[in-house]
């Protein structure tokens, strides 16, 4: 799944952008450097937004392409933060085949923002993810930690509904 | 030279330690097609065209990358090799937009080339590409993924050979594509817009922003006089258009047609190339005299000037404020040229040729206006836009006979087209002005060359003049970094953006793989510029009488305030991230 840009403001703290240049400071000119600074930049974040990888770019040498190229290259990395709510949509072959291409799409139109992103206010975030394992419940959601099976699509917007308020 | 010994198609072959299976097989005249690969830019056995067949290898492998070894026996046209050649191209095809007939590359695609050398006549695979995936964002380039092959010559060139890197493979798999960070568009990345990314691309995924159009408007609107100036290295390379030799001098013909598109005047920028030399010449003697902001770097190179600005701003100070030869010449033909013919400016269009896609960037930049209000060049096209106008226009280029140019311009300016050619002609000026008496030697051979930086001392005024030339990014950063450092001294540099200077610019000639593999196209083309020079009468641009005039007549003196206001710009600081 292309990563999609977050449109949520970037709002990181001194601390965190000085943890983040201590990290780049002990990692430079060394070697394959940019998988384990990335790798804690997301553990500082939770993501990393543009700011984050200019700041890793400018700090290791790189483009921001090739940093870039690296985040998008492998999906344990997201450019998106999390919202309050996550609703992952399980895209796994049970699910898929119980028809969770069309619970995605009713969960992106409920939401408003498509599988990858987070909406605007930043309360929700949509991922569709791979099998979570229980194939027995297909097609399935999750929400934060609570978990929803043997949907259809027609339920998807009372369950959201239970968290719009929340 | 240590040599190994293996064996190609059943003949024995000796080549150079190093070599791979690629260069030992082209010793025994044997040519593997390639796609990806290119010379000195790229080799990294990406697209399988390459694969060949190595005695007791588990599989086939990737001949421009595959180190040739003592003793390997190599087969590389065997039916299975054809076969997975084939499959391969059909497997590329099938996710190309084959708009052939209405696609600009149409006859100079490499991808072309390939299917019908393989006789590729169905793709047994469907396509997804149905529609242009067109980022047009810059004033210099056009992208079009649908017809990107993923090649990753664009990128190599970006990254090795320029230092800049604002395009990359993003995301993964079926969903890999070149762009830029985070998908944004070209004119939101620090692209430095030397275009090279054109020059290398094998198919029409990457082309430069055709202004043609721009140029039969103006030819065909009776109330505008056109004039016409063409940048030093246009005259060596047009003819590759044509499917001459790299390294054909095609000047009058060039100037010919030219004259036939209907242009009103056929100027040649080398006379403004002198016009710089004369004020850059100025400057650096000021600026020597005084220890002022040395080295003094010039500013020919649009692209160097957005690197500059944007990369290595601390040396903003140090740049010649000098216009570029394209901005003179606009601005001479605005103001000098204008008054002496009694015509109103406004009437007036500038087309300029040009080995460069950054020259489209250049017009637009702030405080490139002699006359308020009007743009010194109104539309910058380069050496292959030209190429098409003709072909358009039905000028028939390998039959005409050679014209003259409508002004007198010295081959000092001619070898601007160079790297070290600047630098090179600024030397002429500069050491006859200031130790007051003729050269015995016009030639400053330590100068010339594609070395990515040249160095050398001369003795002007009795000190030491401590000079280097760079060209292309990668070594520009080098020497920029060594000065910061404190590692280097000096007190003139001189810097194109391009690797070997105008002549291999991004707006010149595309040439294949299968010519770039095998001759190196910056010496050859810089091998007819010297030629040149070498059998000119008039080798320095003070001398030049056109300049002269200029001067007595317009500008003043060198450096004076009229030719300040007209020929000098100004740089400042770019922000290199645009963040929303």
């Amino acid at each position: 799944m292309p990563n999609l840009k977050t449109k949520v403001p970037f709002k990181g703290t001194p601390e965190q952008e000085s943890k983040l240049l201590g990290i780049i400071e002990s990692h430079k000119g060394k070697r394959g450097a940019t998988m384990p600074v990335l790798q804690q930049a997301q553990d500082i974040y939770g993501y990393l937004p543009e700011e984050v990888q200019i700041t890793v770019a400018e700090g290791l040498g790189l483009s921001l392409s090739e940093v870039y190229g690296v985040v998008s290259f492998y999906s344990q990395f997201t450019v998106n933060p999390k919202g309050e709510h996550v609703v992952s949509v399980c895209m796994g072959t049970a699910c898929y085949v119980k028809g969770a291409a069309s619970i995605l799409e009713r969960v992106e139109r409920k939401i408003g923002c498509e599988a990858g992103s987070i909406t605007a206010d930043g309360r929700f975030s949509v991922d569709a993810t791979r099998c979570i394992g229980a194939c027995g419940l297909a097609p399935v959601i999750t929400v934060g930690s609570d978990v929803y099976g043997r949907l259809v699509p027609d339920e998807v917007d009372g369950i959201l509904g239970k968290y719009t308020d929340k | 030279m240590e040599t190994i010994k293996l064996t190609i198609n059943g003949k024995e072959v000796e080549a150079p330690k190093g070599s791979t299976i690629l260069e030992a097989a082209r010793l025994t005249g044997i040519n593997i097609p390639t796609l990806c690969y290119l010379k000195r830019i790229n080799a990294i056995g990406a697209c399988r065209i390459c694969v060949v067949e190595v005695k007791g290898a588990r599989t086939n492998v990737a001949a421009c990358a595959y180190p040739a070894a003592e003793g390997m026996v190599v087969e590389t046209n065997t039916a299975s090799l054809i076969k997975a050649r084939r499959n391969t191209l059909e497997l590329i095809l099938s996710n190309h937009r084959m708009d052939c007939l209405t696609c600009l590359r149409n006859r100079s695609c490499e991808l072309q080339k390939l299917a019908a050398d393989f006789g590729i006549q169905h793709i047994r695979y469907d396509t997804d590409k149905t529609e242009p995936e067109i980022e047009d964002s810059s004033l210099h380039l056009v992208r079009d993924n649908s017809k990107c092959i993923l090649c990753r010559r664009c990128v190599a060139v970006c990254k090795y050979n320029q230092a800049v890197a604002v395009i990359g493979p993003n995301d993964r798999g079926y969903q890999t594509h070149i762009s830029c960070a985070f998908d944004r568009n070209l004119d939101e990345s620090p692209c430095v817009s030397c275009g090279q990314c054109t020059a290398v691309c094998p198919t029409a995924a990457l082309n430069e922003k055709d202004d043609t159009e721009k140029v039969w408007k103006a030819l065909g609107d009776p109330a505008k006089h056109v004039v016409v100036g063409v940048a030093p290295s246009i005259r060596v390379t047009i003819g590759e258009c044509f499917g001459e030799p790299v390294g054909t001098n095609a000047e009058g013909r060039m100037v010919a047609a030219l004259n036939r598109l209907g242009f009103d005047r056929v100027f040649d920028i080398n006379h403004t190339a002198d016009l710089t030399v004369m004020e850059e010449g100025v400057e650096f003697i000021k600026r020597l005299e005084t220890n002022d902001r040395l080295p003094l770097i010039t500013s020919c190179s649009p692209a160097w000037i957005r690197f500059a600005e944007m990369y290595y701003t601390d040396f903003i100070p140090n740049m010649s404020s000098c216009k570029s030869p394209q901005q003179m010449f606009g601005a001479v033909i605005k103001t000098f040229y204008a008054k002496e013919r009694g015509i109103d400016p406004k009437d007036i269009v500038t087309v300029s040729i040009m080995p460069c896609t950054a020259k489209k960037f250049e017009i637009h930049r702030e405080n490139e206006q002699a006359v308020d209000g009007l743009p010194d060049i109104d539309i910058a096209i380069t050496t292959r836009e030209l190429s098409r106008m003709i072909s358009r226009a039905g000028i028939m280029f390998g039959e005409l006979d050679g014209e003259q140019f409508d002004d007198i311009a010295s081959t000092a300016g001619l070898i601007f087209g160079t790297t070290g050619g600047v630098m090179e002609a600024a030397l002429r000026t500069v050491a006859e002005i200031v130790d007051k008496k003729p050269l015995e030697n016009v030639e400053f051979t330590e100068v010339r060359g594609v070395a990515g930086i040249k160095e050398a001392v001369y003795k002007i005024g009795g000190r030491d003049v401590r000079v280097a030339c760079a060209s292309g990014l990668t070594n520009v950063k080098r020497l920029l970094d060594s000065i910061r450092a404190g590692e280097k001294q000096y007190d003139f540099i001189e810097v194109m953006a391009c690797p070997g200077g105008c002549i291999n610019g991004g707006g010149q000639p595309v040439q294949p793989s299968s010519v770039r593999n095998n001759i190196d196209l910056r010496e050859e083309r810089a091998k007819a510029i010297y030629n040149m020079d070498s059998g000119a009468e008039l080798r320095k641009s003070h001398e030049n009488p056109l300049i002269k005039r200029m001067y007595d007549e317009y500008f003043g003196e060198p450096g004076g305030e009229k030719a300040h206001h007209a020929l000098h710009t100004t740089y400042k600081r770019q922000t290199k991230y645009k963040l929303d």
